[in-house]
């Protein structure tokens, strides 16, 4: 039964119309999370377009980008930065990809790219179904930039079958790189073909989402007109007209970085940092990760009935389950552990006893064998006592025959005086 | 009275000797020659401006009918156009080998073979002729007289195709690298990814035109390095001419500048010009013919004994 919400006007200032403060509190507090992918061959000037975007040296001197480094098959490198700006923390992730579309035979070297992104998903679903969820990194591929080679007249085979492997995985924004070789006519003569092409093979890049405000409606409608954006990289700074830009210096002239009528870069660093980096985060959680979800549970549940037995990526059972089983391995675990500290305890406890008793027999003896030694001096202490008593027997007894003795001779002698008198 | 003897003899009158060059001049005039250059590299670098440019009129393929913005083709194809160019009575007929689908696939493994394959066919053409016991007064030459082969101006090194693609055919064809679209470049980097290349080459033992070999004397050798050294030429092409200082001049109109093709400071296109057409076209014919023709000869007569067929029934109808 659908509840009706009603629209009720306030009486007076309640206070919930600071809660877009809170939340902005709370989550310049925790800081923000952003990866953001290149690809392209090398010498397109992806390292440079990074430096430029985020204005920090991401690829410099001491630690250069991959492409001064010659690799043999396509790899996937992330690199972290911290950068802060008014109070407010963003942990920039980079992924790059060297020796893209640089070998011989290019035949399937999106694949790297495409496990990488799979391999993060795959982490996020893995520590969403956990059971303590309390940190939850968010290292998903928010943004994909491909450089696309100003050649002039469309994509190369590459391109396509690159875009169309990744446009469902990951926001896709194609760029035209090194755009300062390419004069104004050519450059949109080169941008209407590629975005036929993308048309043509129903290539789905991202798309800027429309609003209700009417101006960021309209700035929004400018950037589709431009699309692919063509940029230009650089850092180095140049003095033209007494003003100091980053810029290209060529002998016929200085080509602006973030001049409008040069380039596009202001465009696709605003919107890629000041308007829709958020848009860019939600989309891939709402659409390319909920798609990634889908399709890896449904094949779960799909393979239920048949591989019963299957283990490693695929579980047999439903999520729920699947927690369940999560506990239920912890539990095992914690058991087994626990059994194992129990086999432990009782052999030390074993052994413990073993000692006591051993301990115990030892007193037992000591304590018999003083005992024995105890009766023995008692029966000799007897023996003696007994000889001595039989002595002091002796003696008495001749005490007394001594006294009687002496008594019948003192009554002798008394009857003697005695008798004198009859 | 000239006295003939081995050495160097004083002349005692003029005889006319040295009007041997203006008669070789006038006949090559009437004669006229024949140039054939090959373009290799990706699509969209720049080849088939840089042909119209080299020889200011619309020779490359893409004047010859086909569209600007032509899909890229499944395979490699290998499209020559014919023009004949005229100058100060000289008559040139200037081919120009294309090779669209160069580096384009996904795959490119063996993408070399086709213009390898092209380049013998021409030699053993001529061969052919040249065997044959009724040779034709003038043989029609349509071997490849130089390759120009354009990198990628990445600005880092060059690409493992490049490296395979020169490798396997330096010894075969007179190879002449360019950096195209080097407009991409600021000075500073053109130098740094010039120097690389160069590094490159040697370390894989790569001769590109001209090659050191064949420097004949002191003058040659000095004149070689002197190009030997500023190679590979970073080139930028253009057929639309724009006023700059009141001057018409070839170039590419950009929102901070004109590029201009012919100005030294901007590009190395005069010097390629230079060296290519009004210096060493004829050395180029040369080195082709008394090098690489006559290698891929010896190698060819020395398999299977030579070329049988064709004297075996030539003989038999002179007999007849």
């Amino acid at each position: 039964m659908a509840v009706q919400t009603q629209q009720k006007n306030l009486e007076g200032y309640v206070g919930f119309a600071s809660l877009p403060n809170q939340v902005y509190r709370k989550s310049v507090k925790r800081g923000f999370e952003f990866t953001l992918m290149v690809v392209g061959e090398s010498g397109l000037g992806k390292s440079t377009l990074i430096n430029s975007l985020f204005l920090t040296d991401l690829y410099s001197g001491e630690y250069p980008g991959p492409s001064h480094r010659i690799k043999k098959t396509v790899q996937v490198e992330q690199s972290k930065v911290l950068i802060k700006e008014g109070g407010v923390q963003l942990l920039l992730t980079i992924v790059d990809t060297p020796g893209f579309g640089d070998a011989v035979d290019n035949s399937n070297c999106w694949q790297p790219i495409i496990d990488h992104i799979d391999s993060k998903f795959e982490d996020y679903l893995n520590s969403e179904s956990r059971v303590n969820r309390r940190q939850m990194p968010d290292s998903r591929i928010h943004c994909c930039l491909y450089f696309i080679a100003p050649s002039g007249h469309g994509l190369k085979p590459l391109d396509i079958e690159f875009m169309k492997r990744l446009h469902e995985k990951v926001n896709v924004i194609p760029l035209i790189a090194k755009a300062d070789t390419l004069t104004p006519e050519e450059c949109q003569q080169f941008k209407k073909q590629i975005m036929r092409e993308i048309q043509e093979h129903k290539i789905k890049i991202y798309e800027f989402p429309e609003t209700d405000d009417e101006e960021e409606n309209r700035l929004v409608k400018k950037i589709k007109d431009k699309l692919p954006l063509a940029v230009v990289g650089s850092n180095t700074i140049i003095e033209v007209n007494s003003k100091r830009v980053r810029g290209r210096q060529y002998p016929w002239g200085v080509a602006e970085v973030e001049n409008g009528d040069h380039c596009d870069f202001t465009i696709l660093r605003d919107m890629l940092i000041r308007t829709h980096m958020q848009d860019l985060k939600d989309v891939t959680n709402n659409v390319h990760y909920e798609n990634y979800r889908s399709r890896k549970l449904a094949a779960v549940t799909y393979n239920g009935v048949d591989n019963n037995r299957a283990k490693g990526q695929l579980s047999t059972k439903s999520p729920m389950a699947q927690m369940e089983e999560e506990r239920r391995e912890h539990v095992t675990k914690m058991k087994k552990m626990e059994m194992e500290m129990e086999q432990v305890f009782e052999m030390k406890v074993k052994e413990k006893v073993q000692k006591l008793k051993d301990s115990e027999a030892e007193l037992q003896r000591r304590h018999e064998q003083m005992k024995k030694n105890l009766e023995a001096q008692h029966r000799e202490l007897e023996e003696k006592r007994r000889v001595f008593e039989d002595e002091r027997a002796n003696w008495e007894t001749q005490q007394r025959l001594e006294q009687q003795k002496v008594e019948a001779s003192r009554t002798l002698e008394k009857n003697k005086k005695k008798g004198k008198i009859f | 009275l000239a006295k003939m003897s081995g050495g160097g003899s004083t002349l005692l009158g003029y005889i006319g000797i040295d009007t041997i060059i203006e008669q070789m001049r006038k006949k090559t005039m009437k004669a006229g020659f024949d140039f054939n250059i090959m373009v290799v590299g990706n699509s969209g670098l720049g080849k088939s401006t840089l042909v119209n440019t080299l020889f200011k009129s619309q020779v490359s393929r893409r004047s010859a009918g086909w569209a600007r913005d032509e899909k890229i083709p499944k395979t490699i194809e290998i499209k020559a156009v014919s023009h004949v160019l005229e100058e100060g009575g000289v008559k040139m007929k200037l081919t120009v080998v294309d090779t669209p689908g160069f580096g384009d696939q996904i795959n490119n493994d063996n993408c070399w073979e086709p213009i390898s394959k092209y380049i013998n066919e021409q030699y053993e053409k001529f061969l052919k002729e040249e065997v044959n016991i009724t040779r034709k007064k003038r043989i029609p030459d349509t071997r490849v007289h130089c390759c120009i082969y354009f990198i990628t101006p990445t600005g880092h090194s060059l690409r493992s195709l490049d490296i395979e693609f020169m490798k396997r055919l330096s010894h075969s064809v007179n190879i002449i690298p360019v950096i195209a679209k080097s407009d991409t470049m600021t000075i500073e980097e053109r130098l740094e990814f010039k120097q690389r290349v160069r590094k490159e080459l040697e370390m894989g033992g790569i001769e590109v035109y001209p090659q050191k070999e064949f420097d004949e004397d002191m003058e040659d050798k000095s004149d070689n390095d002197k190009i030997r050294e500023a190679m590979p030429f970073a080139v930028v092409g253009s057929d639309k001419e724009y006023q700059v200082n009141g001057k018409r001049v070839l170039g590419r109109k950009t929102a901070w500048g004109i590029v201009e093709v012919e100005n030294p400071n901007h590009c190395e296109f005069a010097q390629l010009r230079d060296f290519l057409i009004r210096s060493h076209l004829q050395d180029l014919k040369e080195v082709t013919h008394n090098i690489h023709y006559e290698t891929y000869r010896a190698k060819r007569l020395n398999e299977n004994g030579g070329l049988h067929p064709i004297t075996c029934n030539d003989t038999q109808e002179s007999n007849l």
